[in-house]
């Protein structure tokens, strides 16, 4: 196997520089057919960049990229098709009011025979029996007849895969892509996953998932800083040795959990419902503590912080703060009561983008930073600039625009606007997705100081290393229901995915 | 990137990156367009660069500058109000109805003044309790209120207005030897006002917000239905000013008075760099947004040029200004 001509694709050297960076410096990367390779590296490590050059999307500056022994330039996207180059981005490129048929098709639409056709009549029946013989080889049961808005998440992600398998590809780049998934759709995935590698495929995985990696990867390529750090066979490689290779320093550094006193109750909840969404849910969270929610993607933790938060209006259930009934109707309510809620996803719910990070920063504080209407801009600034300090944000100035910055970064200036609210219970909802091992352990490192001074922090995480590491309590929800309430020294990866799953039943508390 | 906020920065570099910052502020490149524009007119042209005809068009610019500066605000918060057109002649009309039944200038004018703004707030309704797509909500008000213009009228203008209220719009203040329109005086003192509102009260923060992200907005605790609620309701107040100005500049109010101007004051707040994604935009902009429509208009006349062309030169000039500000948002 050590033979040149058993890659199906060799990269050598390969460098881009953009104005004021250089994301790649003389990066080599090579890939079998038939073979996973996981792409690993912090967020700005160039691995995003890296898979642009080889979808077309992005021009290299120097090197040569080697497909199946021929040199070839890469010039556009369209141009990667044809080369036998899919990539599945984060975001799915789906038009969503068309179906299945139609999305696996797009842009190369069988067509009927003769004038119709030539006028741009399209074989349906044809489409969709095509389209179905390509779901079927991913074993993927979806009828090529709906639409794609109304398929799950991971139903969506088989679409996408059906659609790069259609134009026959031979590099197959998935970016992040368990990243919206549940544990039992990850596992679906990784089937087709396998399924696609028996058929010579070969297999680009990028993830910040490194459980995940060691399940589905032959080999683990590890960037930093524009430069490829290093290669191991999966069987060679460890936790704690691809961690090192990526950040320069442990695991153990950043799951990072200082131990808080935990105090009384602040914030109980008795019998929470919404029709359809959450069932029943009780439980107490007390000043100091950091509990923990576990769960399946739809198990409804989400929603359960929403109808905490106001966000969406609840049928049943009451809810005490600090033993007072808490009444709230929508988030203005909620964040007057003293609720904060860092949202799962930060671009569409966190943040405004276009504005600066300190206008983000004071965003849920506005009327604390104002006086008769008017804003104060010089307590504006001192805010921002407090809290940018205490969090380390990594900004060249307070009115750069929050889209400039990167993802952990981001999510420090969100956590910032709910610090500046002073909560008394703070809900994260996937606090580390998608940010970079360093900001990881600093985020985690703030939550350990917040409950220390006495905030009650509600995680919600999909990430069971996380779960486990900080929770000092783990809810486990399942279909909407709380499945277990599990103390940090009795929970293990193995128990909470047994509630999680639903396949231990029985409520224990 | 790792630069730290704490660091005071040199007077200098204070003053280099003032500089910077101006030329790369939004409205640098219109107001070059507008420059550019005055220059031509006036090399050209030996009408162009007179006071009369200067303070003509600063005074025919000024309703559809208040209108835009509204319209400016209704489309940061990702929305837009296409009945501006309608609400100016209704309002307008109203107030000369009033005027013709009462005599009482004070009365009339905030009469006109209420209608427009109870019109905002029917629009802001339709906008966030009903839910409607804000082009469907206020297209449907476009007719509606000029349906009300003829029906009330039976097509007939309204006429014979005192000369205490042509005041309004046909007055000029002296000053230096020149007469100062007394809209113009109105729209600087709006736009001021506006500006200052936008940018250094709560209600600019939150609608700059709810326009940039409306679920993050929802999310951080901002009541956005009452934003945008307020939205409508102060831009159609404004052009209903603008409406009121217009009419009383005119001396008479017709019901098909402000027909088509919403494109007018679409064209000025966008021309001016207001981005119809939401987010973005300011009153400085919408002015010489405005101010460019009018100097094009009063420009062909004085050239020569056909009034035929005015439309088609129109268009491309918004075409080519909005092209060049993509130009220089990829170029940052």
């Amino acid at each position: 196997m050590s033979n040149d001509d058993a890659f199906l694709l060799r990269m050598q050297g390969i460098s881009k520089s953009f104005p004021g960076v250089q994301a790649l410096d003389r990066v080599d990367l090579e890939v079998r057919a038939g073979e996973v390779l996981a792409l690993v590296g912090e967020n700005g490590a160039g691995k995003s960049t890296l898979m642009k050059i080889l979808s077309g999307a992005h021009r290299k500056d120097a090197g040569r990229i080697i497909l199946d022994g021929r040199e070839v330039e890469i010039e556009n996207p369209h141009h990667a098709q044809q080369l036998g180059i899919a990539i599945i981005y984060q975001e799915f490129n789906l038009t969503r009011n068309q179906t299945v048929a139609a999305n696996i098709y797009i842009a190369r639409e069988p067509r009927v025979r003769g004038l119709a056709g030539w006028l741009g009549l399209v074989d349906r029946p044809r489409m969709e029996a095509d389209a179905g013989g390509v779901l079927a080889r991913i074993r993927a049961k979806i009828h090529p007849d709906v639409k794609v808005r109304d398929l799950s998440v991971a139903q969506q992600q088989m679409v996408e895969i059906a659609k790069a398998i259609a134009v026959q590809a031979k590099l197959l780049i998935m970016d992040e892509p368990t990243a919206a998934l549940g544990e039992s759709e990850t596992e679906v995935l990784f089937d087709t996953v396998r399924g696609l590698k028996s058929q010579g495929i070969a297999i680009i995985f990028i993830t910040h998932r490194l459980e995940e990696m060691f399940r589905i990867a032959d080999r683990v390529v590890v960037l930093r800083d524009g430069q490829r750090v290093g290669e191991l066979p999966i069987v060679e490689a460890t936790p704690d040795r691809v961690v090192q290779m990526m950040v320069g320093r442990s695991l153990r550094e950043i799951f990072h959990k200082e131990t808080a006193e935990i105090k009384e109750p602040i914030l109980e909840v008795r019998g929470l419902t919404r029709r359809g969404a959450v069932q029943d849910v009780s439980f107490t969270l007390r000043r100091g503590e950091i509990l923990g929610f576990a769960g399946l993607v739809g198990a409804g933790r989400t929603e359960t912080a929403r109808l905490l938060f106001g966000a969406d209006a609840r049928d049943r259930g009451e809810v005490l703060l600090e033993g007072k009934p808490l009444r709230v109707n929508s988030p203005s309510q909620a964040v007057k009561a003293g609720i904060g809620l860092v949202p799962e996803d930060r671009g569409l719910q966190g943040l405004v983008l276009k504005l600066s990070v300190q206008e983000n920063i004071v965003l849920a504080t506005l009327p604390r930073h104002s006086a008769a209407g008017w804003m104060n801009r010089s307590l504006v600034a001192q805010t921002a600039r407090a809290f940018t300090q205490r969090l380390t944000i990594r900004t060249p100035h307070l009115r750069q625009q929050t889209m400039l910055l990167s993802g952990g970064n981001q999510q420090k200036v969100v956590l910032a606007k709910w610090l500046a609210s002073q909560p008394k219970v703070l809900i994260l909802d996937e606090p580390t997705r998608g940010i970079d091992v360093g900001a990881k352990a600093e985020v985690h490192a703030l939550m350990s100081q917040l409950a220390r001074s006495g905030i009650g922090i509600i995680m919600i995480s999909s990430e069971l290393p996380e779960i486990l590491a900080m929770s000092d309590r783990i809810v486990v929800m399942h279909e909407g229901r709380i499945a277990a309430t599990l103390d940090r020294s009795e929970a293990t990866q193995e128990l909470v995915m047994a509630y999680a799953s639903g396949q231990q039943k029985g409520e224990r508390v | 990137m790792t630069e730290d906020p704490m660091k005071p920065v040199p007077r200098a570099a204070q003053r280099g990156a003032a500089l910077r910052g101006i030329v790369r502020a939004q409205e640098f490149g219109v107001f070059l367009i507008l420059s550019a524009m005055v220059l031509f007119l006036s090399v050209f042209t030996n009408t162009f660069l007179t006071s009369t005809n200067i303070f003509n068009i600063l005074r025919a610019f000024s309703w559809i500058a208040i209108s835009g500066f509204g319209e400016c605000m209704v489309i940061i918060t990702g929305g837009i109000d296409l009945s501006v057109g309608s609400v100016m002649g209704f309002s307008g009309l109203i107030s000369a109805m009033l005027l013709r039944a009462s005599g009482n200038v004070f009365l009339a004018v905030v009469g006109g003044l209420a209608v427009g703004a109870v019109i905002g707030l029917l629009n802001g309704l339709m906008v966030t309790k009903a839910r409607l797509p804000p082009f469907i909500a206020t297209l449907g008000m476009l007719l509606m209120a000029r349906g009300l213009c003829y029906g009330l009228t039976g097509g007939w203008p309204v006429q014979d207005l005192p000369q205490g209220f042509r005041n309004l719009g046909q007055f000029d203040i002296p000053l230096f030897g020149a007469g100062v329109p007394l809209p113009l005086v109105f729209t600087i003192v709006v736009g001021v006002i506006m500006a200052v509102f936008l940018t250094r009260t709560v209600w600019g923060y939150r609608i700059y917000a709810v326009g940039g992200n409306e679920v993050a907005s929802g999310l951080s605790g901002i009541n956005t239905d009452r934003v945008k609620i307020m939205v409508y309701t102060l831009g159609a107040f404004l052009t209903a000013i603008g409406g009121i100005l217009m009419t009383a500049r005119l001396g008479v109010a017709a019901p098909t008075a402000a027909s088509g101007y919403e494109l007018d004051v679409i064209a000025a707040a966008v021309v001016g760099g207001t981005s119809l994604a939401g987010g973005e935009g300011t009153i400085l902009g919408v002015l010489i947004g405005a101010a460019i429509m009018q100097v094009l208009r009063t420009g062909l006349v004085l050239t020569g040029v056909s009034a035929y062309w005015l439309q088609g030169v129109q268009g491309l000039v918004i075409v080519v200004a909005i092209m060049l500000d993509q130009l220089r948002k990829r170029r940052r």
